[in-house]
């Protein structure tokens, strides 16, 4: 700091002070009612944001209840290393792992379809196609996220298992296969619109400084484009999965009602959320340990979806960091 | 309307009751930095910072990247606080009023300390016309067509504007060029009609034609308010500044004042060896 003494600031005349004074405090009756009208829209804020958090404790509470008699009635080691449910059967068994296992071999599937032509979609929208030809293309590709999966799953059934059956004999009628693959088709236009959009996020600028180093398109976009955007692209891998392991139509219809321990997909399965249909359909009266098994698998498929979110929340968070 | 605030604007309540000689006009105020610190999260950005701000005057606050000028500035309008994890200590004063109490409106702090960004950045929606009136539109929603026409064609003219758009003001503001955008932004922190006019490198994304532009009007602006500008340019610090302050961050980042004084003894007769290295371009 300098030593030589500033010219000071003049202070300034008692009544300019009252009333700067007056108009920071903020007391005039403006103020107040733009203060009642802030603290009225945080209150609706935070009314909309309770409504969700309040349905979201009366699902777990719903859940946890009904899961918690069930599990008085079944010990939670059978019911995670049984291989066999057959809780309408009169020998009964309540193993997860053949509705578990049904649901990760069709989701693998669709996630097989669905990631490498998502991703490339995504890449052919957002870096090769002109502005008009993308504008042309996205909104078909989005009309495919519009149509009902009822619709997907007869699809499955009666155009892709019988041409799948020409080439592979042994396939069953119902089988996990051809629900994949339709379920793949399905949740593809989430994976490529909001990798597209975490490509587009990504500034030309960066784009540029690769094409000035000599890089070419390919290079550029396999080397800039794809890991800038990862944190995107990521995050829309997991809410496929996580859409995946939820869908119910396409498996209901498609891949039979069979709980079967086995990883072959050319067979008919089940999957927990066609089982979950399967006895809320039926005549299952309330309080039955039947009607309780559908608790404790909509409770695993809860925390499998749970875990998915929280998983893409971190990739999220690390690559954000990285990126900025 | 036992209380004529509520329909007058305070600036123009204040010129009615300078006129009746009940209150002060809406002129130049000074403000105090003491012992002003500043944080995002853990990370300490400002340590410690104090230097007068004089009324009527120009304080151009310069330093190289990442002293924390930019940090300094919006400490002055209560504009960092708004950056999640950000913090402030210490103490700001406008007309010897703490502006950091509890108790202050912070809507309203910015409404007498009017800023300018590095970008021009008028609203897109909105046409040059209505750019200026946003401001005040926030504080007198029911404006008569007359007074609206009144404190655009003010402002614009106070910034220096108005000539080169009187016959386009329904054009959107983001069809003028980069200095036509600047100016419309002067535009309408004047037309708040502010005490302070807060600038952050406002000529940076600016060509050398519409910089001069801008400097000219700083020049007239400083006659009836008090400006400060962070600059990383040291010409136009030189050119235009009546006080400097030069921030220098250490190894740590945190920044730091090392020498407040007027424009001519910083840079004729600098007290400070760092201050003397930065503007004659050995550091920064």
């Amino acid at each position: 700091m300098t030593t030589e003494p500033m010219p000071a600031v003049e202070a300034p005349s008692i009544d300019r002070r009252a009333w700067v004074e007056r108009i920071l405090t903020g007391r005039q009756r403006v103020d107040r009612v733009r203060q009642v009208r802030e603290s009225a829209i945080l209150g609706l804020l935070f009314l909309a944001a309770l409504v969700s958090v309040a349905t979201t404790i009366g699902i777990v509470y719903t859940l946890a209840l009904e899961t918690f008699h069930f599990f008085q009635h079944v010990s939670i080691v059978d019911f995670l290393t049984d291989t066999q449910w057959t809780p309408l059967f009169t020998e009964k068994h309540y193993g997860i792992w053949p509705l578990l296992t049904a649901t990760i071999v069709v989701s693998t599937i669709a996630m097989l379809v669905a990631l490498p032509l998502g991703l490339l979609a995504a890449i052919g929208l957002s870096e090769y196609a002109s502005p008009r030809l993308a504008a042309t293309v996205k909104p078909i590709l989005e009309i495919l996220a519009g149509v009902p999966t009822v619709v997907y799953g007869y699809f499955a059934l009666l155009f892709v298992t019988p041409l799948l059956q020409r080439f592979i004999p042994q396939l069953e009628v119902f089988n996990a296969l051809s629900a994949g693959l339709v379920m793949g088709i399905m949740i593809l236009p989430l994976v490529a619109s909001l990798s597209e959009d975490a490509m587009r996020a990504v500034p030309q600028s960066l784009r540029e400084g690769a094409y000035a180093l000599g890089a070419t398109k390919l290079e550029v976009v396999w080397r800039v484009v794809v890991p800038s955007s990862l944190s995107g692209i990521v995050a829309a891998f997991i809410l496929a999965v996580s859409r995946a392991v939820g869908e119910t139509m396409i498996v209901a219809i498609a891949m039979g009602q069979v709980p079967r321990f086995t990883l072959n997909p050319l067979v008919a399965m089940e999957t927990m959320t066609a089982y979950i249909v399967q006895v809320s359909l039926g005549d299952t009266p309330h309080g039955t340990i039947e009607y309780q098994t559908i608790f404790a698998v909509g409770t695993t498929l809860f925390v499998i979806t749970m875990v998915l979110n929280l998983l893409s929340y971190r990739f999220l968070k690390r690559f954000r960091e990285v990126y900025e | 309307m036992s209380d004529p605030m509520t329909t007058l604007t305070t600036a123009q309540a204040a010129r009615a009751e300078a006129a009746r000689g009940t209150g002060p006009a809406p002129i130049a105020a000074g403000m105090d930095v003491e012992h002003l610190s500043a944080f995002y999260g853990r990370f300490q950005a400002l340590d410690d910072i104090t230097f007068p701000i004089h009324p009527g005057a120009v304080t151009a606050v310069i330093g190289p990247s990442g002293c924390g000028k930019s940090t300094f500035i919006r400490c002055l309008n209560r504009l960092h606080e708004l950056t999640p994890g950000a913090r402030v200590t210490g103490s700001v004063r406008l007309e010897g009023i703490e502006i950091y109490q509890p108790g202050i409106d912070p809507a309203r702090v910015r409404q007498l300390i009017g800023m300018v960004f590095q970008k021009p950045n008028p609203f897109p929606t909105l046409s040059i016309y209505d750019n200026v009136l946003s401001g005040v539109r926030l504080h007198r929603p029911r404006l008569s067509r007359a007074e609206a026409d009144e404190i655009v064609e003010r402002s614009l003219r106070a910034a220096a504007l108005w000539d080169e758009v009187k016959d386009k003001l329904k054009a959107p503001g983001t069809s003028l060029s980069g200095g036509q955008q600047q100016r419309l932004c002067i535009a309408r922190a004047l037309a708040v009609e502010p005490l302070v006019l807060l600038m952050d490198e406002p000529t940076s994304a600016l060509d050398p034609i519409a910089t001069y532009r801008i400097e000219e009007l700083i020049w007239e602006l400083k006659q009836r308010y008090t400006i400060v500008i962070v600059t990383h340019n040291m010409q136009q610090a030189a050119r235009i500044a009546d006080y400097v302050a030069f921030l220098l961050a250490g190894e740590e980042r945190t920044g730091r004042l090392i020498e407040f004084d007027t424009a001519q003894r910083i840079f004729t007769n600098p007290k400070r060896k760092e201050t003397e290295d930065y503007i004659t371009g050995k550091i920064g």
